[in-house]
Order: structure tokens, then sequence, then C-alpha cells
């Protein structure tokens, strides 16, 4: 047997991508509200790659990078996961703060609460848009966050996948701000059987 | 000279000998099993993902559950000359990245894995030396063919050698 998400037409690469990408918008323009800038934002990539591929894209298993995670229950239960490298996060808490860029240096408890409550922000106008997209009910769990290498962090959710298969399905969009100084990386990673509900949703087969 | 850094990557293994050394980066729930035979310094690095692959709907990569990945280690170990009685284990890994309150199963997965990779070990009769698992943080982990050290590093929790 063969990953079921080997076998996506190009039609459900495209829906897949498009709800990436309303998804995506609304988180953007979430967060420049939050820290009154500008936020562009990537072409959402809706990518199938090895499990063991997927930290490369933000930098490398050893890389280290903030989590924000949560998971979405409904009828298209999934993972969704905030990743940005550690000085973006930094950077973005001096924003937050109204901090000179480059007095944070790590974490205390309040930054930690502040950059969870931005994933839960992020994640909540994301999931909005995907629901009113699919007509799925889609909630968010509360955040959770650490500071740690991104293999480590991305393991949470490539175990789950890892059940069913040897392959992801990433839908992913990155964010940049004006300066340059935030990257951050929007992970929606549907449970194995949510792409069906996703996909059923839309209409695309 | 700079001896050889191998790198394994998830749900992998590769075998080497001395004075080579295998390295895993970014652990969370999963664990990187060291085999060790000290007189020919031939050893092994298993990076699995899950406990056990008759629960898993996909078992086509043999190297990604502990069932079936310690036994292919150990083949390939044995074929490069190390003597399964002198093989000797360590383990690094297992963590829990994220707490929630109403944890599943899958959450708890390094927990498992640990169990799993332990009761493996002792069905083939491989000696558990050192173990380093659980927490909720990261690990990187080295295993030196020249000396059969063990070294997880991680992000705050400092470094250390089994």
């Amino acid at each position: 047997m063969t990953d079921e998400i080997l076998n996506l037409s190009a039609d459900q690469l495209d829906a897949l991508r498009e709800i990436g990408n309303v998804g995506a918008g609304n988180s953007a323009t979430a967060l420049s509200q939050i820290i009154s800038r500008k936020i562009d934002m990537t072409v959402p990539k809706v990518e199938i790659m090895p499990l063991g591929d997927v930290p490369d894209v933000v930098g490398g298993p050893d890389a280290m990078v903030v989590g924000v995670f949560l998971r979405v229950y409904g009828l298209a239960p999934g993972s969704v996961l905030f990743l940005l490298p550690r000085d973006s996060a930094f950077y973005l808490i001096d924003m937050l703060m109204g901090k000179e860029r480059g007095t944070t240096k790590n974490l205390d408890f309040m930054d930690e609460s502040a950059l969870m409550e931005i994933g839960n922000i992020l994640a909540g106008s994301y999931l909005n848009a995907l629901s009113h997209f699919t007509k799925l009910t889609l909630l968010p769990s509360i955040p959770a966050l650490a500071l740690d290498m991104a293999g480590a962090i991305l393991s949470v959710v490539l175990v789950q996948l890892g059940q069913m298969g040897d392959h992801a399905l990433v839908i992913e969009t990155e964010f940049l701000s004006e300066d340059d100084g935030i990257r951050g990386h929007f992970f929606l990673i549907p449970d194995p059987g949510s792409l069906n509900t996703i996909l059923a949703a839309v209409g695309v087969k | 000279m700079m001896s050889e850094l191998i790198r394994v990557g998830m749900a992998d293994y590769k075998v080497g000998r001395s004075p080579a050394s295998l390295i895993s980066y970014g652990l969370g729930s999963c664990i990187g099993i060291a085999f060790y035979d000290s007189s020919t310094k031939v050893g092994g690095l298993l990076h699995i993902m899950l406990p056990d692959s008759s629960q898993a709907r996909s078992n086509e990569n043999p190297a990604k559950f502990a069932d079936t990945g310690i036994p292919l280690m150990l083949n390939d170990m044995i074929a490069l000359g190390a003597v399964k009685t002198r093989i000797v284990a360590k383990i690094a890994g297992g963590a829990q990245m994220f707490k929630f309150a109403n944890a599943t199963d899958i959450m708890r997965v390094g927990e498992r894995n640990a169990e799993a990779v332990k009761a493996i070990l002792k069905d083939l009769n491989i000696k558990l030396i050192a173990s380093d698992t659980g927490g909720n943080y990261g690990r990187t982990v080295e295993l030196k063919l020249e000396t059969g050290v063990y070294r997880i590093k991680t992000i705050d929790k400092g470094e250390k050698e089994l």
C-alpha cells in the first residue's frame, strides 16, 4: 500500500493551495494588525514530501525555532503549527513589548504567553477562513509553546503522519515583515482522514 | 584528520566502524538507539519514530519502528563483524514536546517509544547500559565509534555523555 496523498490530482492540490491562501491571508492580516506593520506572505506551497525532509523547510532539524502548536477539533481534525526561527520570535517580542530591536535574548513567562496568544490569533483566523470556505466547523485547542530544535518540535506532527505513511502533505506559507526581520512558517497538517473531508467539502475530486 | 560524520535521518539507521561518528539531529518524541561492540568498534544508530509496526497502517519502512528497526540494525552490525553477545545499547529521546491537559495516546508517543525499545532489547538479550529519555525538550545525539561515547546535546538542558 502506498500513501493516499501520493494519489492526489492536480485539481485537488490546487484546491488545497487555495485553502492555504485564504487561511494564510486572514492570518497575515491579523498579524499585521497586531504589530502595526505590513506583513507579506508567500503563495502557499502544497508539498508532498518524505517525512524526514519536513524539518529542512525551516532550516534543518537542529535549527532553533519557537513553535506554537494547536490541535484542530471538529469535522476535519488536524494540527496547526506556527514556527518562527528563534531570532524572529525575539524580534516579534521586541515589537510587541515596545522594546528596541535586539533587546529580547530569551523568553520569559510574559513573552511565552504573548507568543502563544499570537499563535492563537493566527490559528483562529486561519481556521475561520477555512471553516467559511469548507462549511466545516473547526475549532482550535488552547495553544502550547516550545523553544527547541525544529526536528523535535515537528516530530509531534510527523509521528502522527508516520502511522499512516511515509509522506507528509504540508500546506505551508511563509510570512515576512517589511524589514525582513520576521519570518514565520505556518503549517496546516490535516489528520489522515481529514483530507478527504476537506476535499469533499469543497467539491473537488 | 577529521573523522567521518555520518548523518542518520528520521526513520533511518546507519552502521559503521571507528573512527567515524554517527549523528542524528533534533529528536523529540523519537528515540535514538545506539548499539556498540567495543572489541571491533562497530556501532549503529537507529532513529525510530513509533513503537510498533503492527499498529500502523503503513509499515513499508522498517526503520520507522522499534520492533522492526532494531533487528535490522543488529543484523547489519553483525555483517560488519560485530558479535551479538558483546553489543550493548544506549538510548536517548522519547520526549513529550508539548503538554496538553487531555493528552491523547499519540501525544504520549515518546513514553511509549521508550517502553517499547526497552522491552525489545530485553527480548533480544541486548544489555541497555545507559538511557536518557523523557522530559519536554529536543535532543541531538552522536555516537562516537572510536570510544562508544554517546553524546546528547540539548538547547538549554546542557550536554551529557552516556
